[in-house]
């Protein structure tokens, strides 16, 4: 009887602290554990007590890689409950700054922490020496997904400009125009990267998920839209809890979600193409399918060419905002808190974010419910490894090791959000 | 002639929320010249490649909240020659010091369907509780100028550049109007550590106090002030209580009106 043990202690190249664990006996995968050892943070709890204008600048604290996408749930939580309806250019200026997160954290993910997995290198910087156009190339577009978020919300890293009913002080449209050359620039750039991830080796793998993302009527939702699957769900965001759950599982400070007697679903960029690839401009569509992407795909690990199709549209829909901005004057609306619970879902580059939060007649929260795309992904994280190491045991440990990383970075695994972290471990005992 | 050992680098993770780890991967001009000059050893969110230490200089992201953490940061200090603390949980505990106000296995119960499986501290604590500190970046999140100037001060060896006046030293010098002047806005301006170069009074807001308290911050003249323009109690409790709460002038005024 053989065993042994794939093992990843402290996974590189994710946000937070987290590991996996692929125990193997008798030449089969007896059992896959992500483990999350990050801290937990308890931010349920303490938001209980706070008031609502305050929670979107909390929650961003719990991901330093999407802040915007806490904040905007969290807005979106709050507007439901109060019924307030924002002026058209502060949508225009959330989705904007929206897209800076996208096309930062996106360019960061698919050059810096899984295109080194493909090459072969440890890390960006030793991949440098050899492709140093490509990491140029790619902390450029980076750096100009941070500009997007500076003008529009102050800085890249916890931006201060958003607030429930608008924004602190609207951008002059001369000071979003001044962006357009780089993002222009950008989404030249962006069409190279999808070229480039496109001629990257790809193991031959596919699973039949079901893909879990919001859909809009007009647009590639990012912001909006109606929580929708590869398998028929189509449901009110309002209605989020009483189809998926939540679990605490003993080997993870992460609770796992699940769809009500339907099991693990994937949300990220993959579902979000899947789901929405008629939302795409003809162009974005025209270049994916050059890249050798049909409107469907299933291997996780093309997830990187379609990090860069969103990439691509991010800095197209960038411009075409900045074309339709209109300065909103008053910046904010009038609130008037009421007792009442309200519902946000948007889709963080990760995939969707949802919140809840109980207020009462003052404003103040009662309870809160935050469920990140990572904790989403837990359940087909482990499932991929279960299904991917199997027919590849007999591979040299070293190197499935390496592929069985980079199959968990397929989902950029965000720990800090997780818990609001992961380790990988192949045993054989 | 034998080369000169580049210095090496190492970047620590505890309880937080990457931002601040972030920051050095957002210096996207100054990333490869960086990577130039020093050997990064030991930066987990960026390489799988992992040197054994001792390290030259460590960065250390996020406050202590359990005793694993505790342990482990005694080996971080023992394995680096410089120890920098990067950004408000590193520095004061950061947002999840909230805890330290209440008790924390309350918390856990309201997050955790088993609560006993959770280990965890009653408090969150800087690592300056814990191992002695070099030198301190405050912000949440940090200012990656400042943490260029720290960085290149190190190896040059000379002491940092960093500022150590308020707030609203900044918004005079930016020629930002005062928001609490002008339109009445409460904020922390006056007794928050400068660092992100007043930015929230730039966009017509109130600070809200992510580097936490300057050198001699006199919180208690502000607090007087708010109340005498009608700010209710628990909004003062809230304004003191946030990403620094338990840095200590800023949480003995929150006590002080959370009686």
């Amino acid at each position: 009887m053989t065993r042994k043990t794939i093992a990843v202690d402290y996974l590189a190249r994710v946000e937070g602290e987290g590991g996996f664990t692929v125990k193997v006996k008798d030449g089969r995968v007896a059992g896959v554990k992500v483990n999350i050892f990050e801290p937990p943070r308890f931010f349920e709890a303490f938001l209980r007590g706070r008031l609502y204008g305050e929670a979107p600048d909390i929650t961003a604290r719990i991901c330093g890689i999407c802040p915007v996408a806490y904040q905007m749930s969290a807005i979106h939580a709050m507007e439901d409950a109060f019924g307030v309806t924002v002026a058209p250019g502060v949508r225009t200026l959330r989705r904007l700054l929206y897209c800076g997160e996208w096309i930062e954290s996106h360019a960061l993910h698919v050059f810096m922490l899984h295109a080194p997995d493909f090459l072969g290198y440890e890390d960006a910087i030793r991949m440098a020496v050899d492709h140093g156009d490509v990491v140029k190339l790619a902390l450029r577009v980076k750096k100009i997904g941070n500009e997007v978020m500076r003008v529009v919300g102050g800085r890249e890293v916890h931006p201060v400009n958003m607030r429930v009913g608008g924004v602190y002080r609207a951008p002059a449209r001369g000071h979003l125009e001044a962006l357009v050359p780089d993002l222009r620039w950008a989404q030249g750039a962006a069409a190279e990267a999808v070229r480039f991830t496109a001629g990257l080796p790809f193991p031959d793998f596919e699973r039949d998920y079901e893909f879990v993302a919001l859909r809009h009527p007009d647009t590639y939702a990012i912001e909006d839209g109606r929580i929708v699957s590869s398998r028929g769900l189509d449901i009110a965001i309002r209605d989020y809890t009483q189809w998926f759950v939540e679990e605490h599982v003993q080997h993870s400070h992460a609770l796992h979600s699940s769809l009500k007697g339907r099991g693990a679903y994937h949300v990220g960029p993959l579902a979000r193409y899947n789901l929405n690839f008629d939302r795409l401009p003809a162009h974005v569509q025209d270049l994916a399918r050059e890249a050798g992407l049909g409107p469907a795909c299933r291997n996780p690990f093309k997830s990187i060419v379609v990090r860069a199709v969103e990439l691509l549209y991010a800095c197209g829909e960038a411009l075409r905002l900045i074309e339709e901005y209109e300065r909103p004057d008053p910046p904010v609306a009038t609130i008037s808190p009421r007792a009442a619970t309200g519902h946000g879902c948007t889709e963080a580059p990760r995939g969707i974010l949802y919140h809840r939060y109980r207020l009462d007649d003052l404003g103040v929260i009662q309870d809160a419910k935050i469920v990140p795309p990572t904790a989403q992904n837990l359940t087909t994280m482990e499932q991929d490894l279960a299904a991917f190491a199997e027919p590849r045991l007999k591979m040299p440990l070293d190197k499935l090791t390496w592929q069985c990383e980079q199959a968990v970075r397929n989902y950029d695994p965000c720990i800090s959000c997780a818990t609001h972290a992961l380790k990988v471990r192949i045993e054989e005992e | 002639m034998a080369r000169k050992r580049k210095p090496t680098l190492a970047v620590w993770k505890f309880a937080s929320c990457d931002g601040c780890q972030l920051s050095l991967l957002d210096c996207e001009d100054e990333l490869l010249e960086v990577a130039a000059l020093v050997e990064i050893a030991n930066f987990v969110e960026a390489s799988r490649a992992v040197q054994k230490g001792p390290y030259d200089v460590s960065l250390v992201e996020g406050s202590i909240t359990t005793s694993h953490d505790a342990e482990r940061i005694h080996q971080v200090r023992r394995a680096s020659k410089k120890l920098v603390t990067i950004g408000a949980c590193a520095t004061a505990g950061g947002i999840q010091a909230l805890r330290n106000f209440r008790n924390v296995r309350e918390f856990t119960s309201i997050v955790y369907a088993s609560p006993q499986w959770i280990e965890t501290l009653s408090k969150s604590m800087p690592i300056a509780d814990h191992v002695f500190v070099d030198y301190e970046l405050r912000g949440c999140p940090i200012n990656k100028y400042q943490l260029l100037e720290v960085l290149g001060a190190i190896l040059q060896g000379r002491k940092p550049a960093l500022p150590s006046h308020g707030v609203c030293v900044d918004c005079k010098l930016n020629g930002t109007v005062c928001v609490t002047v002008a339109s009445g806005t409460p904020c922390l301006g006056p007794v928050t550590h400068a660092g992100c170069g007043a930015l929230c009074p730039s966009f017509a807001r109130g600070c809200y106090g992510c580097f936490g308290p300057k050198a001699t911050p006199n919180t208690s003249a502000l607090a007087t002030f708010w109340a005498e323009g009608g700010m209710r109690r628990l909004d003062i409790v809230r304004a003191f209580r946030s990403f620094n709460a338990s840095a200590e002038a800023f949480r003995r005024e929150s006590e002080i009106h959370d009686a």
